[in-house]
């Protein structure tokens, strides 16, 4: 018997519209002639060229890229060096700590938020307590972002490594790699996919964050989201639509980047995997 | 002999309280071609990493021209290895995966420092390799562009630029079809002949390790069973278990008479071995091709023709003599149901001990204990084991 496919192709248009339509809203908005959020009256591109305007608006930028750029970084170091000595250890330990790791993932980002701003306040006391300025700010906002990120890399650096043969490993020692080396010259090109896609998570991430950063920042470090949501509040503007077309079209890019790269990896599997068989 | 290499002095492996290799003692010469023998599991690949360095010996102790090694790190053992699954580089293209030991490796410059090796020889060396296996040209190649025996062949290539004392194979020619894997056995021998050093070999094909090898290691459960040359092996198994590993054979469970007597197929025979105890259990071992088909009346054995097979080269025929099937190799063929005699000449019964019938201390068992079910006792079990079927 033949099902109708009908059911099914009117349930996927309404998943469609339901994720796609607010976002089309928004994106024809940004481009309307007048404040009108309801009719739109022709085309212009005012709107985004007030944003770069924005003094605000572009220091916000800024301040969002390069903490976006180094929290990546930072992650990606650690998340690496860590899915590395994860994979050696041994399997019981191993799967505990992967567990662990996963609960920031799932954890609600309000709580990881309130938790670090309460362990970034402690430490501030203290550290005033010793004479010393402190208070929260960018180092804070950078050091919440590196810890939301690193779980991300490590997700995605650990199936390479589990890809690696024993003897990949092996074998350069024979050659008279010494560990350091064998990590350097085999492990870490091996791995470089999950490596690389492991960044651009953990860039995405970081700009896409709100409340977490919304917790750990002190008053005058404004990343866009923060910006954006400011702006909500004080003067309703299609500037807003604008900037934001911006912030989804740059991880809209960036989501295809990881698509494209993984999907070439997994070509690049098949393709071994036939060339031995 | 070439002087002494390696000696693996009592080593024991153990994983997880799980003996592996049962204090096994083994000495490997200067280019000599050696081959470790046995069936899946028995610990060859064990012995192989112990060499290479990748595990260290529960206890016993490894020595490279004489100096201990047990704790010397494998990028530092003058020792080069061929994996089971050839472990290549696949970032790398076929004259980087060759290069990959050359650009590490240091040598010592006339200042006293340490420098990397010119690219001229890198070059000249990783095609000279290439060439030797058979693969000139093929250095462009991406590791995943090329078939199973060409990935192989880079595996060697990748080894022996280093110039290693030692190379070690793990069953290098598993993976290929069967002739592929006889030309690549002339090629490897070939090989080692040019380059001239010693080759630790592994393999569970047994006319593989026959035709390639100067020495044989038959290994067993985690102990060698036998050392000795293709040609003593063959002639002159210790026991039963390397006497039907290598080649095929009778085995017939039969007891030492006296000196130059056995007993076995219910008849006494004359033979070649002696110091045996009186009325020690044996294992009687009899080549298929030494076993002489006559008429009738011609042998010490009647029996009747239960198959025939062509095998190329000779014919393998089964004869029924009451409970024993007889193996044996002719170059003519009787028919099925024929009655025939078989004739054993003294120097083609090997007898042997019976390892697991002689527990330490255990009491030598008699005519009567081994006789009735000569097939299936085992010695020292109560017959649990198809009682009730
Ligand atoms: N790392 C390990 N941990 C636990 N057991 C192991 C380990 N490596 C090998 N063994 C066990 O040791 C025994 C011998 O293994 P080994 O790989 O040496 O066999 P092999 O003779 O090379 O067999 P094959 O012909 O199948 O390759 C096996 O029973 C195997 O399960
Ligand atoms: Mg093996």
């Amino acid at each position: 018997m033949k099902h109708s496919r009908v059911p099914g192709r009117v349930l996927q248009g309404f998943i469609a519209v339901f994720l796609y339509a607010p976002i089309l809203v928004l994106i024809v908005f940004s481009f309307n002639a007048t404040k009108s959020r309801v009719k739109f009256e022709g085309f212009t591109l005012d709107w985004y060229a007030k944003l770069f305007e924005d003094r605000q608006v572009l220091s916000a930028l800024y301040l969002t890229l390069v903490l976006a750029v180094l929290s990546a970084l930072a992650a990606t170091v650690i998340g690496t060096v860590s899915a590395i000595g994860l994979h050696n250890m041994k399997r019981r330990p191993r799967k505990a700590l992967l567990a662990l790791n996963n609960i920031p993932v799932v954890n609600p980002d309000i709580i990881t938020g309130v938790s670090l701003m309460l362990v970034f306040l402690l430490c501030v006391s203290f550290l005033r307590s010793l004479g010393l300025r402190a208070g929260l700010g960018f180092t804070t906002l950078l050091l919440a972002h590196v810890t939301f990120n690193i779980p991300y890399v490590i997700l995605s650096v650990m199936p390479k490594l589990r890809q690696l043969s024993r003897n990949t490993y092996e074998a350069a020692l024979d050659l008279g790699a010494n560990p350091f080396q064998a990590y350097r010259r085999v492990i870490l090109p091996e791995i470089m996919p999950g490596v690389v896609s492991g960044a651009i998570i953990a860039f995405t991430m970081s700009i896409d964050d709100f409340l977490i950063s919304y917790f750990t920042t002190g008053t005058s470090v404004q990343t866009l989201p923060m910006v954006i949501y400011a702006m909500t509040r004080k003067r309703i503007s299609p500037e807003i639509n604008a900037l934001s077309t911006l912030m989804f079209l740059t991880v809209l890019v960036l989501l295809i980047v990881i698509n494209i790269l993984q999907s070439r990896d997994q070509k690049e599997k098949e393709r071994r995997f036939r060339a031995v068989s | 002999m070439p002087k002494e290499l390696i000696r693996l002095v009592d080593c024991t492996m153990a994983f997880d309280g799980e003996i592996v290799l049962n204090a096994i003692n083994l000495t490997i010469h200067d280019k000599e071609f050696l081959t470790l023998l046995g069936p899946s599991g028995c610990g060859k690949t064990t012995t192989l990493r112990l060499i290479g360095g990748f595990e260290t010996p529960t206890s016993g102790g490894i020595f490279f021209d004489g100096a201990r090694i047990n704790d010397v790190p494998p990028h530092k053992r003058r020792v080069n290895t061929v994996f089971q699954k050839y472990a290549l580089f696949p970032h790398l293209n076929v004259f980087e995966n060759v290069a990959f030991g050359l650009r590490i490796a240091k040598i010592p410059d006339g200042g006293g420092k340490k420098s990397r090796l010119p690219e001229g020889e890198i070059e000249e060396r990783v095609q000279g390799a290439l060439e030797l296996v058979g693969l000139k040209g093929y250095h462009r190649r991406r590791v995943h562009q090329l078939s199973g025996g060409q990935q192989q062949r880079v595996a060697i290539a990748r080894a022996i630029v280093n110039r290693p004392q030692v190379l070690l194979l793990d069953e290098p020619l598993g993976a290929l079809d069967l002739k592929l894997r006889k030309e690549m056995q002339h090629e490897l021998k070939e090989i080692q002949r040019q380059v001239g050093i010693t080759f630790v070999y592994v393999t569970h094909d047994q006319e593989e390790a026959l035709t390639m090898s100067d020495t044989v290691v038959v290994m067993n459960h985690g102990n060698i069973q036998q050392i000795g040359t293709p040609v003593d092996i063959y002639n002159e198994p210790v026991n039963a278990f390397v006497a039907d590993f290598i080649g095929e054979s009778n085995i017939i469970q039969g007891v030492m008479h006296k000196d130059y007597s056995v007993s076995f197929a219910g008849r006494l025979f004359e033979c070649v071995d002696s110091g045996f105890d009186p009325n020690q259990p044996v294992d009687v071992v009899v080549r298929p091709e030494d076993v002489r088909m006559t008429p009738p009346d011609g042998g010490q054995l009647r029996g009747t023709v239960n198959s025939v097979t062509f095998k190329g080269v000779f014919y393998e025929i089964f004869i029924d003599v009451g409970e024993i099937e007889w193996m044996v190799h002719s170059t003519s063929a009787p028919k099925i149901g024929d009655e025939v005699g078989l004739l054993l000449t003294p120097e083609d019964i090997h007898v042997m001990d019976r390892p697991d019938l002689f527990p330490e201390g255990a009491e030598a068992l008699t005519l009567e204990d081994v006789d009735p079910e000569p097939e299936f006792e085992d010695g020292g079990g109560d017959g649990e084991d198809g009682e009730e079927a």
